[in-house]
C-alpha cells in the first residue's frame, strides 16, 4: 500500500467517521439526558435522505432540498418526543424499547407507501463533483472532503453550543437532575422537545449529504443504527466527546477492515468495540 | 402586605398515603415564614405542593391571586419563586460559574438586585471555586452555590429545604448571616429548619405542621413555649 492509497484511506475512513459522529451524537445525546433508548433514530437518517430526493424533484439544489428538509425533520422529531416519547421518561426501559422499535416498522411502511421499495440515488452538484489529484493515477472527491468539512463544523458548533452557552448548560444540567432544572423555572419539556428534535435534525442531514455517495432505500436507516450504537458504546453512552472518538475509529476500521481484509470487514467494526470493551467496559468516556 | 402564595384545603398524597390534611398556609410579599415540625409531618410535602412537584388531589394554590393549582413546576417558579431543595440540588456536570450563569434572569419587575458578581461578593468562598464541579465543593460551599443559584433568579419568594442540615458550625453561621441580608432586601422566605432557636429570632411568623395539619399559625412563639416542647421536641 503506498502512502497516497492508504491517505485516501485514512481520508475516507474519517468522512464515515464524522458521518457517522453526527448520527450517533443525536443518539447518545437523547439517551445520555433524556434517558431514551430511540430504536427510531436511524429511521431519521432514512427520513433526511427520503426527504432530500423528493424535494430534489421540485427544486433543482440539492442545498436547497437539505435546506428544506431540515424543518420537516425537526418537525418530525418533535411531534414523536411531544406525543409519544414524552410519557416514557418515568417508565422502564422495555417500555422504551418495545416504542421505537414500533416506529422502526411505522416509518419504514411510511417509507414503502410514500416512495416505494425501490433503490434511487442523488447525483453529485456540479460545482462539487470533480475531484483533486494527488497523484497521476489517484485523486480524492471534492463531494466527500465538504460533508467532512460540514460534518467536523457541526462538531465544533455543537461542542460550542453545548460547553459555552446557556442552552447547553441547560442540557448538561437536565442530563444531570431534571427535576432541579425544573425548579429552577426552565421548561423541560420544551428543552427535552428540543433536544430530541436536534437530534432528529442531525440524523436527517447525516442521510440527506450521504444520500449522493451511497444509495437510497428500504431499511438504510437500520443499517446505520446498529453502527451508531456500536459508536455510542465504545465512546461511552451519554458522552458526545466519546460518541466522536468512537466514530472515527469505528470509521476508520472500517474503511480499512474493506481493504486490507475484505472477507472479514464487517466483523472488523465488532472487534474494535470488543476490544475497547475489555479494557474499557462502560466505553471510553463513559 | 398582599399575599404572594397561598394554599387553600390541600390534600396531597403519596399513592395511598394521605401526607397532607386540608392544610392552608400563605406568605405575604416580604415576609420571613419559618415552617417547622418533626420530620416525616409533610414540610417538604407542603412546598412541593405549593411548587407543582407534587400535585395536591384536592385544594387550591394561588399565586398573587391568581389560581395556578396544577400547573407546571417551571411555570410557577417563572412567577417568581426561587427554590433550594433538601440536598442542595446541585448538578454533577456543571461548574460553579455555571450553575450561577444558567440561572441567571431578571425578577418579574424587570429588576436585577442579584448578579454574578455580587453573589461572589456575598459568597466569596464560591468565588475562589468557580472552575470546580459543583459536586466537588464541600457540603457548605454547596449551600451557598444552592442559595447562590436561586438568587441568580431575582425572586420575589425564596424557599430555603433545610438549608443548614448537616453543616459545620462556622459554615451555618455564615449561612443564617446572609439569610439575615436577604430577609432585610425584602425578599420574602420561607425557611424549613431544625435550628428553632435561630428561626425564633429571624422569622416574622411561624406555622408548625402534625401529621399533615397546621397546629400553630403565629408569630408569639418563645423558646419555652408550650406547644414548641410538645411537638418540636425542644
Amino acid at each position: 500500500m503506498d502512502i497516497w492509497f492508504f491517505l485516501i484511506q485514512v481520508l475516507n475512513g474519517l468522512q464515515y467517521g464524522l458521518l457517522l459522529f453526527l448520527v450517533a451524537s443525536g443518539l447518545t445525546l437523547i439517551f445520555g439526558i433524556m434517558g431514551i433508548i430511540n430504536l427510531a433514530h436511524g429511521s431519521f437518517y432514512m427520513l433526511g435522505a427520503y426527504l432530500t430526493f423528493w424535494l430534489l424533484q421540485s427544486v433543482d439544489s440539492l442545498l436547497l432540498a437539505i435546506v428544506l428538509a431540515l424543518p420537516i425533520s425537526a418537525a418530525v422529531g418533535y411531534l414523536i418526543e411531544a406525543l409519544l416519547v414524552r410519557v416514557l421518561y418515568r417508565r422502564d426501559h422495555l417500555d422504551q424499547v418495545l416504542l421505537t422499535y414500533g416506529l422502526i416498522l411505522i416509518f419504514n411502511e411510511a417509507q414503502r407507501m410514500l416512495w416505494g421499495g425501490d433503490v434511487h440515488g442523488i447525483k453529485v452538484p456540479a460545482a462539487l463533483d470533480w475531484s483533486i489529484p494527488l497523484t497521476d493515477t489517484l485523486s480524492y472527491p471534492v463531494y466527500r472532503m465538504a460533508i467532512s468539512a460540514v460534518c467536523a463544523a457541526l462538531a465544533v458548533g455543537m461542542y460550542l453550543v453545548i460547553q459555552r452557552t446557556r442552552f447547553g448548560m441547560w442540557i448538561r444540567a437536565g442530563a444531570s437532575n431534571r427535576d432541579m432544572v425544573a425548579a429552577l423555572g426552565i421548561n423541560v419539556n420544551l428543552l427535552f422537545g428540543a433536544v430530541f428534535a436536534l437530534g432528529a435534525v442531525l440524523a436527517a442531514l447525516s442521510g440527506a449529504i450521504a444520500a449522493p455517495i451511497s444509495s437510497i432505500g428500504p431499511g438504510m436507516g437500520d443499517t446505520v443504527l446498529i453502527i451508531c450504537f456500536v459508536v455510542v458504546v465504545i465512546g461511552g453512552v451519554g458522552s458526545i466527546k466519546g460518541a466522536f472518538l468512537g466514530a472515527l475509529l469505528i470509521g476508520l476500521a472500517d474503511t480499512f477492515g474493506k481493504v486490507l481484509a475484505p472477507d472479514f470487514a464487517s466483523f472488523s467494526v465488532y472487534a474494535v468495540m470488543a476490544a475497547v470493551l475489555l479494557v474499557k467496559p462502560r466505553g471510553l468516556f463513559a | 402586605m398582599t399575599t404572594f402564595i397561598a394554599g387553600t384545603g390541600l390534600h396531597t398524597y403519596y399513592g395511598s398515603s394521605h401526607t397532607l390534611h386540608g392544610i392552608d398556609f400563605a406568605v405575604r410579599r416580604g415576609e420571613t415564614v419559618a415552617l417547622m415540625g418533626r420530620n416525616g409531618m409533610g414540610k417538604s410535602t407542603l412546598l412541593k405542593s405549593l411548587l407543582g412537584i407534587v400535585n395536591p388531589r384536592q385544594g387550591k394554590v394561588t399565586m398573587n391571586g391568581a389560581d395556578v393549582t396544577g400547573a407546571d413546576t417551571h411555570a410557577i417558579i417563572r412567577r417568581g419563586i426561587a427554590y433550594v431543595p433538601e440536598g442542595r440540588g446541585m448538578f454533577h456536570n456543571l461548574t460553579v460559574r455555571e450553575h450561577l450563569v444558567m440561572s441567571a434572569r431578571p425578577g418579574n419587575d424587570g429588576r436585577r438586585d442579584w448578579t454574578y458578581e455580587r453573589i461572589l461578593e456575598t459568597f466569596p468562598r464560591l468565588a475562589e471555586r468557580l472552575g470546580s464541579l459543583g459536586t466537588h465543593l464541600s457540603g457548605g460551599e454547596q449551600q451557598m452555590l444552592a442559595v447562590g443559584r436561586a438568587l441568580m433568579t431575582n425572586p420575589d419568594l425564596l424557599i430555603l429545604d433545610e438549608a443548614t442540615e448537616g453543616l459545620a458550625p462556622l459554615i451555618r453561621r455564615e449561612i443564617w448571616h446572609v439569610i439575615r441580608s436577604i430577609k432585610e432586601t425584602g425578599i420574602a422566605s420561607i425557611i424549613v429548619d431544625k435550628n428553632v432557636n435561630v428561626l425564633l429570632g429571624l422569622a416574622d411568623r411561624h406555622v408548625i405542621l402534625v401529621k399533615g395539619e397546621v397546629v400553630y399559625d403565629g408569630s408569639d412563639l418563645t423558646p419555652e413555649s408550650e406547644i414548641l416542647k410538645r411537638h418540636i421536641g425542644v
